[in-house]
């Protein structure tokens, strides 16, 4: 099995909680297979297997102040969820928490576990080994996360030789990748400020699906796009996930996005989850008065 | 004249007759690029008007010409059957008063040096009345009173959307043009200023004007609408018609794309954007594709 040729040290044991089951096997195969990601591993230390991410209790301080605070959402392999709320909800901060990327000057307390690895806490050197690997992000504004010196094929043959895949094969590999997302071949030779909005953003996707990450985590991703650009990148972003059988953490102010793509919700205000459950029955009749004056404000 | 929508002939207006009309406007900028490719639609009197387009359909050169804050390349644009576009700026002083634009980021729009109270009755000049009507107009966007003697850093964005809205009205106005006026506003706050802009539209018997790419938020506005699509006006009519019958293959994309809350928990979880798609995500690509 490739699997057995993975270098030691990605994440110990720790990422192997993943059922066999909970994933499509589909496309990874069918592209020749992917040594480096950890989702084939063989059967699991036991724990919480049925969860994929656990977050207990998270706070997020700045010096006395608490921006997040006790926060607690589970997240099973595969399964879509959306955290919405206004800005200044603590959304993003929560999502930056997971990634291990808060903004300096602010700390995580609490715990955050992926297939029971914690990662509050956690040595920069360990969070890099999952960032780009078992898990993807997806910001914004793209043009601020690519590099804007380096052609965009380099950019994601990076994601895949930083995480163990020979060169060679991650150039042809990002190709592939590249003509996936709907970007013609001339892409891999841009660089970033030759694409439009809508095409970095595909880039980013591709960067962040590129290990076939156990989750992907989408920060607002389509909210400067345009409306026909956006219905593009979501379908891609609901199709990236389907085909790895990665679950999705997607983070927006927009409702109708949540409903389109998530099938769980997750509502959040002044730092803490208010409100969550299926996302018909959340949207639809909102027992929380904030969810309430929120579905009331969509359009 | 594939250009030319029918509904844009001069007798469209219900009621009164336009207050703005457009006639085969051309905007075309150095390079060769045609930001407006003759475009013609009249703006009915106390109406409600919505362009709506994505970037670079040319919704933004419009709104320049409507003001008279550009020229056009060709054609015409008129103010209760004044031509404008062909003037001194010397000779718009009508024009600055009665028509005013809210624009889409108001820190860009407000000067950070001036008191909001200076701000507002900037347009009004030198007048008697000012500290009354500087109260009358915080008032009636829902600022409290003492915001006058503040600097508009010390304000969120909806309140300072709110000034912005404030000194568009203090040289009472006949026409407001909101050009993406909620778009950098987040959901709960662009309800609140939307609510403001129903009333005050109601209250001061305003034409409104609002330019937005987000067809939503036209819709709620707006009951007539004009689709804008690469310096064309692809479809134009009564907002319902054009929502619920759109007529023109982009206006159905567009439609289908934006997803709405209401459509998204009809279709199962996870497939509503495939219906978006199924709109033609490859055949239409807008995007321009990479040089090089």
């Amino acid at each position: 099995m490739t699997e057995r040729d993975r270098p030691q040290g990605h994440l110990g044991g720790v990422d192997r909680a993943l059922p066999r089951g909970a994933r499509p096997s589909g496309w990874r195969r069918e592209t020749g297979g992917s040594p480096e990601s950890s989702l084939d591993q063989a059967p699991p230390p036991d724990r919480d297997h049925d969860d994929l991410l656990a977050v207990d209790g998270l706070r997020i301080t700045h010096g006395d102040v608490a921006l997040v605070d006790d926060v607690s959402f589970r997240i099973a392999p595969g399964e879509r969820v959306g955290l919405i709320g206004a800005s200044g909800s603590g959304k993003s901060l929560t999502a930056s928490a997971i990634m291990g990327l808060l903004p300096d000057g602010l700390s995580a307390a609490g715990s955050v576990t992926l297939r029971g690895r914690e990662l509050v806490g956690a040595s920069e050197r360990e969070l890099s080994r999952l960032r780009g690997k078992d898990l993807g992000m997806v910001f914004q504004e793209p043009m601020t996360a690519l590099n804007p010196a380096m052609r965009v094929g380099r950019q994601v043959a990076e994601a895949l030789t930083v995480h163990g895949t020979a060169r060679r094969r991650a150039t042809a590999r990002a190709r592939e990748l590249l003509d996936r997302v709907g970007l013609p071949e001339r892409t891999a030779r841009a660089y970033p400020h030759e694409l439009s909005g809508g095409q970095r953003q595909r880039v980013l996707l591709t960067i962040a699906l590129a290990n076939d990450p156990a989750l992907l985590i989408c920060d607002e991703p389509t909210t400067a796009l345009d409306v026909t650009v956006q219905a593009q990148v979501l379908d891609l972003v609901a199709e990236g996930v389907r085909d790895r059988g990665s679950a999705l953490l997607f983070i927006t102010h927009d409702l109708a996005v949540i409903a389109s793509v998530c099938e769980r919700v997750l509502v959040c205000r002044d730092g803490r989850i208010v409100e969550e459950g299926p996302v018909e029955t959340v949207l639809s009749a909102p027992e929380h008065d904030y969810t309430r004056r929120l579905v009331e404000a969509a359009l | 004249m594939t250009s030319t929508p029918d509904s844009a002939a001069p007798d469209a207006a219900p009621g009164s007759g336009p207050i703005v009309s457009v006639r085969d406007l051309e905007r075309t900028y150095r390079g060769g690029v045609h930001a407006l490719r003759g475009v013609s639609l009249d703006v009915p009197r106390g109406g409600r008007f919505g362009i709506v387009g994505e970037s670079g359909s040319g919704k933004s050169t419009l709104v320049r010409l409507l003001a008279a804050l550009d020229r056009p390349t060709a054609g015409t644009v008129t103010f209760e059957g004044q031509r404008i576009d062909d003037r001194r700026e010397s000779d718009l002083g009508f024009l600055r008063r009665r028509l005013q634009i809210v624009f889409q980021d108001p820190m860009g729009s407000l000067d950070p040096r001036m008191r909001v109270r200076d701000i507002i009755s900037e347009p009004l000049g030198r007048t008697r009345d000012r500290d009354e009507r500087v109260a009358e107009l915080l008032d009636a966007v829902g600022l409290p009173s003492d915001a006058g003697a503040q600097y508009p850093h010390r304000f969120s964005g909806g309140q300072r959307q709110r000034i912005s809205i404030a000194r568009a009205l203090a040289p009472r106005p006949d026409v407001l043009i909101a050009d993406e006026a909620v778009s950098a506003l987040d959901v709960l706050v662009r309800k609140q200023i939307l609510d403001l802009l129903t009333r005050l539209v109601d209250e001061y018997a305003l034409t409104l004007v609002f330019v937005s790419h987000d067809l939503g938020v036209v819709r709620k506005m707006c009951d007539e609408v004009a689709v804008m699509r690469r310096g064309e006006v692809v479809e134009h009519g009564p907002v319902d018609e054009v929502y619920d019958a759109p007529r023109h293959d982009y206006t159905r994309e567009l439609i289908a794309a934006a997803p709405t809350l209401h459509g998204a928990l009809r279709a199962p979880a996870g497939s509503a954007t495939s219906e978006a798609s199924a709109a033609g995500p490859e055949s239409s690509e807008p995007e321009p594709p990479p040089e090089g």
